[in-house]
């Protein structure tokens, strides 16, 4: 089959979505693919085609188009978000009194998972080495945290009370117990910025009068890909804006059912001379589920496809650093990776 | 084997008996498809890579091995190096690119509520 320009356009820039396939999906925009075209790199027409347009922003997530990069990088981007951004998290518990019904192992995995706020930047990861294991951390490494509590009965509760909220003190252990303990200069440091859980609503552990917990705590500097509890994101994805193209009028009763097979907001109906048409008004909305091509009469008036080279991203942050800063310091990992490389064959070529 | 270092090495290169410096394969330690892939895209855009790709040599090692060949009998380590610069200039811009938005953003969520 031979290809024609437009159809070279299309294995090009989209991704089709087929009624059992999905066509075009990797790249082809190198040297020597496609005739007439010129698919070398060039800085100034990448720059000249990309472009960035953040939708939502807020203390906790965002959303932002990334329009005219190639999916490798893109996803570049997305991989270091979930595992290479760093993040302090509790890697050590020292358990010094547990007499509550969760063992010491559990407790100290729930610990961990806690996201605790303090920026990672100010601090430098401990060193991994074996004979560095037994070491104190220092207060450019570590931060201390502290979890004492000791359950008791409410002397106050009503005698025929059987709500263990009303007959028990500090029967239930949240986040907001663990207290911060500030080693060496860190008080002065980190005066202004409160270092500890970032919720305060996590419920640790149940326990019973007479049960205590007494526990010390070392937070470290991590990456996701050595635990998940060092991730920075509660998520970070992204999708390829849908593109929906109706071949041919489309009116009266199929109209509405063409309506319905997309989310609600991609298809209006509109009344043209007294017939119902319908016009598609905002791919973006939709979550791309193929309903129409079960359609028989449906699927071949519709040609369903996403653009290639848009990406939304949605980020979601745990709340240690703003969204918007994960995103920059994600972009800033893959350039220190290119700088490590660099500097190895620089050392070298010298030999 | 080009580095050989004392503690952990990060760049290794390996030769075929016999093959010119145009056919390499690359040893990336503690690195994966993040780098390996948009890499391997900023690489392939060039005219004289013949051939170039990657492979993670087993989940349960972090290192992947990244093959260059070349036409013309250009060092391997030229496309490799330019690869490198380009995709950190790419990143650059887009860093650019993200903070301008972003700093346009908040300006514009400030405004109306004065």
């Amino acid at each position: 089959m031979a290809a024609t320009m437009s159809n070279v356009e299309e294995i090009r820039n989209r991704v089709i979505l087929g009624e059992f396939d999905v066509k075009n999906v990797h790249s082809s925009d190198f040297p020597g693919n496609y005739p007439g075209y010129d698919d070398t790199w060039n800085m100034q027409k990448f720059q000249k085609n990309f472009r960035i347009d953040v939708v939502h922003l807020d203390e906790n997530s965002m959303e932002f188009d990334m329009v005219g990069i190639d999916p490798a990088i893109a996803n570049a981007f997305r991989r270091i978000l979930l595992a290479e951004v760093p993040t302090m998290a509790i890697e050590k518990v020292f358990v010094y009194n547990n007499t509550s019904i969760v063992q010491d192992e559990v407790l100290a995995q729930r610990l961990g998972l806690v996201p605790i706020k303090a920026d990672p930047r100010l601090f430098e990861y401990r060193n991994a080495g074996e004979e560095s294991a037994e070491e104190e951390g220092s207060e450019i490494d570590t931060i201390q945290l502290q979890l004492k509590i000791k359950c008791s009965r409410n002397p106050r509760a009503s005698k025929d009370s059987s709500d263990p909220r009303e007959l028990y003190l500090n029967h239930m252990v949240y986040s907001r117990d663990i207290t911060w303990v500030p080693i060496g200069n860190q008080a002065d440091v980190f005066a202004d910025s409160v270092i500890g859980p970032v919720h305060d609503d996590i419920l640790i552990a149940q326990l019973r009068p007479g049960q205590e917990l007494d526990i010390i705590m070392n937070c470290v500097k991590g990456v996701g890909k050595d635990h998940a509890k060092f991730s920075p994101v509660a998520t970070a994805s992204y999708r390829l804006l849908p593109e929906i193209t109706l071949l041919e009028l489309v009116e009266g009763e199929k109209a509405e059912r063409l309506k319905r097979c997309f989310s609600r907001g991609v298809i209006d109906i509109e009344d043209v001379n007294g017939k119902k048409v319908a016009k598609v008004v905002n791919s973006r909305l939709d979550t791309c589920s193929r309903e129409v091509l079960r359609h028989d009469d449906l699927k071949d008036v519709v040609k369903l496809g996403r653009l290639r080279d848009h990406f939304i991203f949605t980020v979601e942050s745990t709340g240690i650093l703003p969204p918007d800063v994960l995103v920059t310091e994600a972009i800033q990992v893959l350039m220190v990776k290119c700088q490590r490389f660099l500097n190895e064959l620089d050392s070298t070529n010298m030999e | 084997m080009a580095v050989e270092g004392e503690k952990k090495p990060v760049l290794e290169m390996v030769q075929a008996d016999g093959a010119d410096e145009g056919c390499v394969t690359f040893v990336f330690h503690d690195e994966d498809h993040t780098l390996g892939n948009s890499l391997r895209y900023m690489i392939m855009k060039t005219v004289d890579v013949d051939f170039c790709g990657y492979t993670i040599t087993h989940p349960s090692e972090s290192k992947i091995n990244f093959r260059i060949q070349t036409r013309g009998g250009i060092p391997a380590t030229e496309p490799l190096r330019r690869g490198l610069n380009e995709l950190s200039s790419v990143s650059q811009h887009v860093l650019n690119t993200f903070q301008a938005r972003v700093n346009e953003f908040k300006e514009r969520q400030e405004q109306p509520m004065e």
